[in-house]
């Protein structure tokens, strides 16, 4: 039988996985850190500390700035040093709150045991406001607030939940690790998301090139089947390997056959998407009063020469974290925060981890070469590997003629940015650069037209308003 | 470390390079010409080694000192070129004509339109036909082939073009294979005369597997013309088997394999899309039995892979792949 995976193109980049022998380490506290207030999609929060105040771990550092906001923790106990901008990881200014570390005392209510929690609350509402309080936000790359995610708008019923254990990029193996050794807390986390929403199904799916993890999460599911009617339901599906399936539409596609239509949500397929490292951490803030304090993160890359998978405090400065391991490398010409194919590369070493740092990766020049530009040889190599079925040769060619009408007709705001074009592309052609380009000015377009339809429409209202009187 | 990288993701590469895939196409190739090199002999490879210099040592000339920028014979795509054309080309086809053949193909068809990806035609097939057309004498001297140690060369009609002249005098089909002593397993093995790239059926068909294994092309475009002849000759066969040739001869003969294989497969002048291949496919496969069962010209394949190249343009612009999440 033909192995499950999305439907439309996709690449298989070498594996690259040489740490996923690392187990879990904890990394000791730095000296300082630095959280920033906006670690998530939406409104930075709110800060509700003042330079000179005590904190202790998993005091509330900031409120949520918005509806679409999430709780700060403070990661560490110390003394706030000073709450301004400092330069993140590309060296643009973030508002952060520096934290003095001393000693390591933890907020009274949290439950530091390693004691198995499986009662679930039986609440929804009180699940998805201990989620909002414990600042859960995606830890798959979007950071997108978790708490809002698991309140759907009236009239969307969720049919599946999944939990997306692919970890597709090559190098990573921090969710990995996770299944593995927290495997039973991810699965808690997954029956405590699902009774949130309300939903029946859960599938936790994770590519085949993780067996171990497949075996271990199948086994726990099992085990946990007695332990309520919560824990019924949940699948463990095997996925074959192929990125950028952890991609939330082609996980979509490979696990309900459902496509999202262009601008919707997962929703309104009925599905809704968290990483298994959410699940982890909605376990901690739902079972355990824990809140999102730390994360696991995989600091790998062949010219490095200590590999491992380290749990790390919210704003630990990377130096750190890398100075722990023996330092950067001679051999590295590029650090990558998360992996080789979405993830970013790090201009400024002395910017903090936060929520949704997933990796560490140091590259040699030799392997993030770029190649030569040479002409399109018209191979449709990039197209076949497009997961959203788009035309990259096309929307490079239309970019560069400033065509913003055709680029919008070809569906150049649907590009979920993985890369594959770039990196199947055999002339070297620089596509994503030129199309994410394209795009960002083509959804420009489309907001300002949409805010331009709504303002015309409460005008027409307004005057329609304002004649009323006079034709009655 | 003493400078940090940073650029936009992604940070890796596929190792797969335009270099790479148009070494694989010369190493499918290769088959054919050790064929055509042990059937025909040195001719044959004074006929490659002039085809293929001429066609690098052109695109270089041009490159370096019309458009006044870096070679791109380190592609490999003017090699290819180079072994096409050499085994589209009878092996008795003097020096100077081969010379003018990759003129063409390189000087005109590809690097006028800008080099490779640029072209609309099959440089290659431009330069056979205009070799066919302008020196139609020495493009139909076809030699039986007598291996690389033979003397005596016996010149001879191709299967198609003999079928063809001993239609218009009035033989049917049966006769004339008879009387030829054509048989399958000749044409699928060995040698019935033509150009040297013709040579062996089976020859072609294990370059087009080991491109299709190593992922280079897609077989739809070669499966569908291949198809389209089978399907659309075995009509005419079935109606009227004394005055049209039967489809396995039709897929045997005239390049057609050469053709489907190698030159409609050309990536710079096919539709992008598999829905646009096909059709592509279909059209080349249809216009050849037509050439060949109506036209003035024996063999078709040239013409009606030139006249579809012209269509690409209009197929890409119709069959596009399906979107995601849009329906």
């Amino acid at each position: 039988m033909a192995k499950r995976t999305f439907s439309i193109g996709g690449v298989h980049p070498a594996d690259s996985k040489i740490s996923r022998g690392c187990k879990l380490e904890y990394l000791p506290i730095p000296p300082t850190v630095y959280i920033a207030l906006s670690q998530h999609i939406g409104a930075p929060a709110k800060p509700v500390v003042t330079v000179g105040d005590k904190v202790k771990v998993g005091q509330v550092l900031a409120e949520p700035g918005g509806f679409m906001s999430a709780y700060i923790h403070s990661s560490v106990s110390g003394t706030v040093k000073s709450i301004g901008p400092r330069k993140d990881l590309s060296g643009n200014n973030q508002m952060v709150v520096e934290i003095a570390v001393e000693g390591d005392e933890w907020m009274e209510n949290i439950d530091r045991g390693d004691t198995l929690v499986t009662d679930i609350p039986d609440d929804p509402k009180a699940i998805i406001e201990k989620i909002k309080l414990g600042g859960v936000v995606g830890l798959g790359g979007a950071t997108f607030p978790t708490h809002v995610k698991l309140s759907p708008p009236p009239g969307k019923v969720c049919e599946m939940l999944i939990i997306n254990g692919c970890e597709c990029e090559p190098y990573l193996t921090s969710d990995f690790r996770t299944l593995l050794e927290k495997g039973e807390q991810v699965v808690i986390g997954t029956a405590i998301i699902k009774k949130a929403l309300g939903v029946a199904k859960a599938t936790i799916a994770i590519e085949d090139n993780k067996l171990e993890a497949i075996e271990h999460i199948q086994k726990v599911v099992n085990e946990f089947k007695s332990k309520g009617p919560e824990y019924s339901g949940i699948e463990v599906l095997s996925l074959m390997k192929k990125y950028p399936e952890g991609g939330e539409k082609q996980l979509i596609d490979a696990v309900m056959h459902r496509q999202v239509k262009s601008g919707g949500l997962p929703i309104d397929v009925g599905a809704v998407v968290d990483n298994v490292c959410t699940a982890l951490a909605v376990y901690e803030a739902v079972q355990k009063n824990k809140p999102l304090i730390d994360n696991s993160v995989t600091v790998t890359g062949e010219c490095f020469p200590k590999q491992a998978n380290l749990i790390v405090r919210v704003g630990t400065p990377l130096n750190y974290v890398i100075d722990y391991l023996g330092g950067v490398p001679e051999a590295a010409a590029k650090v990558i925060s998360g992996g080789p194919m979405m993830g970013k590369s790090i201009a400024n070493l002395e910017a903090a981890t936060m929520k949704g740092t997933g990796g560490l990766l140091f590259l040699t020049r030799e392997q993030t070469k770029r190649m030569p530009e040479s002409n399109c040889i018209r191979c449709g190599k990039c197209a076949e590997a497009c997961p959203m079925g788009l035309e990259p040769f096309l929307l490079n060619r239309l970019a560069k003629a400033g065509d913003t009408d055709a680029l919008e007709a070809n569906a150049v705001q649907d590009c979920i940015m993985c890369g594959c074009c770039l990196y199947s592309c055999p002339a070297g052609i620089p596509l994503l650069d030129i199309i994410s380009q394209a795009r960002g000015q083509v959804m420009g377009i489309m907001r300002a037209r949409t805010a331009a339809a709504k303002a015309a429409a409460e005008a027409a209202k307004a005057a329609a308003e304002a004649a009323k009187p006079k034709s009655e | 470390m003493d400078k940090i990288l940073v650029s936009p993701n992604p940070h890796i590469h596929s190792a797969t390079t335009t270099k790479v895939l148009m070494r694989d196409v010369v190493i499918a190739l290769l088959p054919a010409v050790i064929v055509s090199v042990v059937f025909y002999g040195w001719k044959e490879l004074l006929v490659l080694a002039v085809s293929v210099l001429s066609c690098l040592a052109i695109e270089y000339l041009i490159t370096r000192y019309c458009m006044k920028k870096a070679s791109t014979i380190g592609d490999w795509s003017a090699a290819v070129t180079g072994v096409l054309l050499a085994l589209n080309l009878p092996p008795t086809t003097p020096w100077w004509v081969v010379f003018l053949g990759a003129l063409v193909a390189i000087g005109v068809a590809k690097m006028t339109f800008g080099g490779l990806g640029q072209n609309i035609f099959n440089p290659a097939l431009v330069g056979r036909v205009f070799l066919l057309i302008s020196f139609p004498t020495y493009m139909t001297h076809w030699e039986i082939p007598q291996g690389l140690f033979g003397v005596d060369a016996i010149s001879g009609a191709t299967p198609l073009g003999a079928i063809k002249e001993g239609l218009m005098q009035g033989a049917s089909v049966p006769d004339l294979m008879a009387s030829h002593g054509y048989t399958y397993s000749q044409m699928l093995f060995a040698n019935i005369g033509g150009s040297a790239g013709e040579a062996c059926a089976i020859a072609i068909l294990v370059g087009f597997i080991y491109l299709v294994a190593r992922k280079v092309i897609k077989p739809w475009i070669t499966l569908s013309i291949l198809g389209t002849v089978a399907a659309v000759s075995c009509i005419f066969w079935l109606a009227n088997p004394a005055q049209f040739t039967d489809p396995l001869f039709n897929l045997l003969t005239g390049g057609l394999l050469l053709g489907s294989c190698f030159m409609a497969t050309d990536y710079v002048t096919s539709p992008m899309s598999i829905k646009g291949g096909i059709i592509f496919g279909i059209g080349i496969g249809f216009i050849t039995l037509m050439i060949r069962y109506f036209g003035s010209y024996p063999e078709g394949v040239s013409f009606a892979i030139l006249i579809m190249n012209s269509t690409v343009p209009l197929l890409n612009n119709w069959f596009h792949q399906k979107k995601y999440g849009r329906a």
